[in-house]
């Protein structure tokens, strides 16, 4: 009971089971214990069927030669490596796929977004256009349209379309000449590196006697002629050539030498990017929507170009709000990278299905796959979260 | 330590501890060191699979579905045709006494090896090459219903005579199978470089190869037969004479269950021993008054011989689907567009590898 006017009050803690503090820790732990022996009933599902049907669970087919060969592989790979390696091939497949996907679906998403936006009314109907059908269609579809309906389409191997400079255009895939390092490429790229430092000391230079008032532009030219001429002089001083190249000559079946940029890898990243850059380009109009019209006055006020305020005024602040869908973004271009299967891309995806299926065991390799791609997808979600703390919005 | 490590490190102690507790004695540890995956006969389902399905009242049969003459589903009708299929319904007649109580269910290359470790199909008829460690990992094989060899089939334009012909070539072949295997055994042995195109789909393999993306498609001959009958030009593509490998093809149970093992494994027999005993569709009704002994008892004269089924389920089977020359003539003999020879797929007393135990 409190006393009025007296400054003291007495405080009567409510018994626990009133007592919100103690309602509120409860209760989670109540949740978390249900949530547990859900996961937990799961787990002890699958080990007593997999022990009933006396499948194991074990790793050690890692170590057992594959058997089967792998059409594209960064790295030397035949069919008489372990499964592991086939693993870490297809991974690389993987990695690498996505990560041009990822790149090239940001150009392509960015420019579709604020082509969206422009006042052009031509452009923004395209864009809106390109947007509305390609989100709402299945990428498998897409995928088979591009490959099937389009690549494959291309002239046969022996009707090639030849470009200039030894490169060849076919349905197989587009063939270039193939740089190969001669010995003397290490001599040459110091060489090189003298006649970059000496550009860069111009630079400088330069900056120095533009900031003082004085003309510069000659000092510029220099250090861009030093440059060439360390280049062109280092390639004829080391008397070997240091870069050869290996031209794509036409063989009875295919084109063998030089690089090769196939059908199957072409029509996944073309599908991928045009799939993902339109889910980022709507991303991205609604980043540049959500900068507020006062910024944009400001700029046309100062006299800032079209150009400019996107640069320098809505994009920085565009970012902020960008980021993290485009990240959800990156993470779906990886995993549907996986449908690689569908156009005969050697993935991470591919070379697990066939890994269960020659070893009898798919629950640990289905295991691993998941787990692979969990691994892919933190560390891109990591990587942007970095970068989002970055650029994100800072309350003071 | 902070709130944020103590709760979902918590969380996952409390999750590993109850399915600790809870998880039944299983033969974890030994089957940790081998991962040479040697699987130990599990015991059946209660009652066993035999009783299971008469129980159910339908036989549901892996088939692979794109497959034109052993297994195709027909878009259209909604029908399951081929070999494969016939020999779904025999196992179903002589189970439950009708050849229409069969749920096919297509799988793919990939699909059909863990539907099999899981029971969730009770007999595999999916042109599936008989090898040693399938027999451990997938299922138990019944007797072979066809013996084919690995081909391959390429463009006759493009002058190919032999296997050496192809050194350089791009060649689609479908993932998940024994095919892809041998190929790449057979090249190397030979020293053959070659480029592969893997496809998931049976479809895509096929498409692929039609449209110029490979020079080749590999894969058991029957099935290049079959596919070459739906490409777009059958006349534009030949195969070689070259056999890449043994290929056996044969129905598949799941491991562990020996009465549904011994179920389907005679009745393919019984196919076989009605050729050679020359009952047929028409016939069996006939013949089963017959004087001659090894006839009445394979139709049911001395009971149905320790399997567990009906008296007659022969008579069933026979009646459903025929003998095996009859299903072998209707789905890939000379009234069909694959018009395959029979070779080693005849009766041994004609030179072939069929043979039937004798039914007593």
């Amino acid at each position: 009971m409190t006393q009025a006017g007296h400054p003291e009050h007495q405080h009567v803690a409510p018994p626990p089971w009133r007592d919100v503090r103690v309602l509120r820790v409860a209760v989670q732990m109540v949740v978390l214990l249900a949530v547990a022996i859900g996961i937990a009933y799961l787990i002890n599902n699958l080990t007593t069927a997999m022990g009933e049907r006396g499948l194991s669970f074990g790793y050690g087919f890692l170590d057992r030669r594959a058997g089967f060969e792998i059409g594209e592989s960064p790295i030397p790979y035949s069919a008489t490596d372990t499964y592991g390696q086939a693993f870490i091939v297809g991974l690389l497949n993987t990695l690498f796929v996505s990560a041009v996907g990822i790149v090239l679906a940001t150009v392509l998403g960015v420019l579709v977004g604020v082509a969206r936006l422009s006042p052009n009314w031509l452009l923004s109907k395209v864009a809106a256009g390109y947007v509305e059908v390609i989100r709402n269609t299945p990428l498998l579809v897409q995928l088979f349209v591009i490959y099937f309906a389009v690549l494959l389409q291309l002239p046969a191997v022996r009707d090639a379309i030849a470009l200039p400079g030894s490169i060849f255009l076919n349905q197989r895939g587009l063939f270039v000449p193939g740089p190969q390092l001669g010995t003397t490429f290490g001599t040459w790229l110091v060489i090189l590196g003298a006649g970059l430092a000496i550009a860069i000391a111009a630079r400088a230079v330069a900056a120095r006697r533009e900031a003082a008032g004085r003309p510069s532009h000659r000092f510029g030219l220099l250090g861009a002629l030093a440059f060439i001429g360390f280049a062109v002089g280092g390639w004829i001083l080391v008397g070997e050539p240091p870069l050869t190249f290996d031209l794509p000559v036409p063989g009875r079946f295919n084109f063998s030498g030089g690089l090769a940029l196939s059908t199957s890898f072409t029509a996944l990243l073309a599908g991928l990017v045009i799939y993902t850059a339109a889910f980022i380009a709507e991303v991205v109009r609604g980043g540049i929507q959500a900068v507020r019209r006062g910024q944009l006055e400001a700029a046309r006020a100062l006299g800032l170009s079209e150009g400019d305020t996107l640069r320098l005024v809505v994009f920085p602040q565009a970012l902020r709000v960008i980021v993290p869908p485009l990240t959800s973004q990156y993470l779906n271009l990886a995993k549907n990278s996986s449908l690689a299967i569908a156009v005969g891309y050697p993935d991470l995806f591919k070379v697990g299905t066939t890994m269960a299926n020659q070893t009898g065991q798919p629950v640990p390799v289905i295991v691993l796959v998941m787990g692979t791609y969990l691994a892919i997808s933190l560390a891109t979600s990591l990587l942007m979260n970095l970068y989002n703390r970055r650029v994100q919005v800072l309350e003071r | 330590m902070s709130r944020r490590v103590v709760v979902p490190v918590g969380f996952l102690a409390v999750v590993l501890i109850i399915a600790a507790c809870e998880s039944s004695p299983s033969p974890s540890p030994s089957a940790a060191a081998s991962g040479t995956a040697a699987a130990t006969p599990a015991p059946p389902p209660a009652g066993g699979r035999l009783a299971l399905v008469q129980e159910r009242g339908q036989l549901i049969c892996g088939v692979n579905g794109g497959l034109p003459g052993f297994s195709f589903l027909d878009a259209a009708t909604g029908d399951t045709t081929g070999f494969d299929a016939d020999f779904c319904r025999a196992v179903a007649a002589a189970v439950l006494g009708d050849p229409t109580l069969v749920e096919f269910r297509t799988l793919n290359a990939d699909a059909r090896g863990p539907a099999l470790q899981t029971g969730e199909v009770d007999v595999l008829i999916r042109n599936t090459t008989w090898t040693v460690s399938r027999d451990t990992d997938w299922g138990l094989f019944a007797p072979t219903t066809f013996y084919d060899g690995q081909g391959m089939m390429v463009r006759a334009a493009d002058g190919i005579g032999s296997l050496a012909d192809l050194e350089g070539a791009t060649i689609c072949v479908q993932t998940g199978t024994t095919t892809e295997l041998n190929l790449a055994d057979v090249f190397r042995s030979e020293g053959i470089d070659f480029t592969p195109l893997p496809f998931g789909e049976i479809e895509q393999t096929y498409s692929a190869y039609d449209e110029g993306s490979c020079d080749a498609v590999t894969s058991d001959r029957s099935q290049l037969v079959a596919q070459r009958t739906i490409l777009g030009n059958p006349d534009d593509h030949v195969i070689l004479d070259e056999v890449m490998s043994k290929e056996p093809l044969g129905p598949v149970v799941p491991l562990g269950d020996d009465e549904w093992f011994n179920v389907v494994k005679w009745v393919v027999f019984a196919t076989f021993e009605a050729e050679e005993r020359g009952i047929t569709q028409d016939n069996v009704a006939d013949m089963v008054g017959s004087d001659n002994p090894v006839i009445a008892r394979l139709l049911g004269a001395d009971g149905d011989l320790g399997l567990g089924l009906e008296a007659d389920w022969a008579v069933s089977v026979i009646s459903a689907v025929g003998n095996y020359g009859e299903i072998y003539d209707r789905n890939l003999g000379p009234g069909t567009p694959f018009d395959l020879d029979r070779g080693p797929n005849s009766l041994w007393t004609d030179g072939g590898l069929l043979y039937a135990p004798p039914y007593r």
